[in-house]
């Protein structure tokens, strides 16, 4: 049997970390494909319902990616999604998950090689903690 | 199930159009686009589309209060229960409250791999056993406790059903992977997602042998009562606390320290009208030495429903129903609202956290669950 590939799904704030990943391409800095980019306008807008929806699609973890905190380009954006995380991670403690399945990432512009390394780090970390029991085969 | 089977079911062809249900309807007194007569009318005529895709058939309370008083004795919550089922599967759906996150870890739930954590809130020196033959049905209060940005109050209330039950010297068993009872899921017409958590349950209910199940939460024991035996065998005596709490007090009292307090008593839709029971839960209050009831214009039988059900399609008309009914409770010069429901004291709470900037009118009322108010007045130390 082949390795355990996981699938992660990023939602990527439009003016830092989405902005980071594509420097991290164009530096051609090399990062695992396990990774699907999602564009968000902020990270504040993602509800607690799109990471349940991604769990519930067959990912094996969720990272939310915004600016640093002081840097949002929407003033507080990125702490509404800090205090979302929090207590999405309670919720998702009581539904049996292990809390890297949720990630929270501040990844500034000029940061692609950090947001490169992130992807790596994170595929090992889900690779050590095996598949979501949510996960479908479908889900590459 | 096709819409001429729901018909036969659910006795639809009785309907002799007099209109009773649209005028007694919570939902049409905000929102007068929706009429159960013209939905019942429109499946009568064949107009399947116009069933399906009309968001209204989401907005249905399904409170029995039209149910209650039709002279066809249709059963409109159930046409709907299931007319809901035809419109997911035409792709049609309702606005989900809070995103749908409820929705979502109800079908997460029904997840065989899934192992829970959900006993943490377990402390306090609260007894459970393995080996008792009564158990108690937490539900999905561990959840709401981080769901919602205010509290819920639903996991105190299982802690003081919890403390009830171990004063009256059982020490119930406690699940650790029980799932949702998947009450939502039938009302919003997700029947296969109910199926599963219902078969779940009842397998872990057969394994752990208990004969007794005890419920604080309404909707859970109306499920388990009258919807679980259409899908799966639960060879139990079911009960709700308020049942429970009234068979203890008229057996041999219960020894209650005094409760200074002026409360009325809002019947959830589940217990009430589902059910039937209005006596207990005012039984229970009585049997509180110290305490004043006094009953709201509208209660027993005639109450008004909470203002949202199954957390789908929560609008401003849900709004103005839940502060209508608060303005009611308010009105009866009592100091705190008994209810013995975690959704009707969710949908309440949550109501009188209006953030806007008009305010509107003061609702503010302290909302408390019945087994909260008993377990406080039961003194083993745990008062208020």
């Amino acid at each position: 049997m082949s390795e355990f590939e996981p699938s992660i799904l990023c939602f990527a704030c439009n003016w830092c970390s989405y902005a980071a990943a594509d420097i991290a391409g164009t530096s051609r800095i090399q990062y695992p494909p396990n990774v699907r980019l999602l564009r968000v306008m902020c990270s504040g807008m993602v509800d607690a319902e799109y990471v349940l929806k991604s769990l519930e699609a067959g990912f094996d973890g969720v990272m939310v990616a915004g600016c640093h905190i002081g840097d949002c380009h929407y003033i507080s954006g990125n702490i509404k999604a800090q205090e979302m995380v929090t207590r999405l991670k309670k919720l998702l403690h009581i539904l049996g998950l292990e809390d890297e399945r949720l990630m929270l990432k501040w990844i500034a512009t000029s940061e692609g090689p950090i947001f490169a390394e992130t992807i790596k780090e994170y595929v090992e970390q889900l690779k050590k903690l095996g598949p979501s029991p949510f996960r479908k085969e479908l889900v590459t | 199930m096709s819409l001429e089977d729901i018909i036969q079911e659910t006795k639809t062809f009785y309907c002799l159009d007099c209109g009773k249900c649209t005028g007694l309807c919570p939902v049409s007194r905000y929102n007068p686009a929706y009429s159960p007569r013209v939905m019942l009318e429109n499946a009568l005529f064949g107009f399947q589309d116009d069933l399906t895709y009309n968001h209204d058939l989401f907005s249905c309370l399904t409170c029995y209060a039209c149910s209650s008083k039709c002279p066809g004795d249709v059963d409109y919550p159930l046409f709907i229960q299931k007319a809901r089922a035809l419109a997911l599967d035409a792709g049609q759906h309702g606005d989900c409250a809070h995103s749908g996150t409820v929705q979502s870890l109800a079908r997460l739930m029904s997840n065989p791999g899934v192992s829970q954590n959900r006993l943490e809130w377990l402390s306090d020196g609260l007894r459970i056993s393995t080996q008792s033959d009564t158990m108690f049905f937490v539900g999905c209060a561990p959840y709401f406790e981080h769901i919602f940005d205010f509290d819920s109050g639903a996991i105190d209330a299982v802690k003081a059903s919890l403390k009830i039950l171990n004063h009256c010297g059982i020490e119930p068993v406690v699940l650790p992977n029980e799932r949702c009872c998947g009450h939502d899921m039938l009302w919003t017409g997700d029947v296969e997602t109910f199926r599963r958590l219902a078969e779940h349950n009842a397998a872990i209910i057969k394994e752990a042998g208990v004969k007794k199940i005890i419920f604080s939460c309404p909707e859970g024991y109306r499920t388990f009562k009258e919807d679980y035996p259409k899908y799966v065998d639960i060879n139990c005596e079911l009960q709700h606390i308020s049942e429970f709490l009234a068979d203890r007090i008229a057996e041999n009292g219960l020894d209650f320290s005094e409760v200074k307090r002026k409360v009325t008593y809002h019947d959830p839709c589940r217990l009430g009208r589902h059910l039937g029971i209005y006596e207990q839960p005012r039984k229970v209050i009585a049997a509180l030495p110290g305490i004043e009831l006094v009953e709201m214009e509208h209660n027993k039988e005639e109450s008004l429903c909470c203002g949202t059900s199954a957390f789908v399609n929560c609008d401003s008309c849900s709004k103005q129903i839940r502060v209508d009914r608060l303005l009611e409770a308010k009105a009866t010069g009592a100091d705190t609202l008994i209810t013995s429901c975690p959704k009707c004291q969710i949908h309440f709470r949550c109501a009188m956290t209006n953030k806007g900037e008009e305010k509107g009118p003061d609702v503010e009322i302290e909302v408390m669950d019945l087994v909260n108010l008993v377990a406080n007045a039961l003194g083993d130390g745990h008062n208020e």
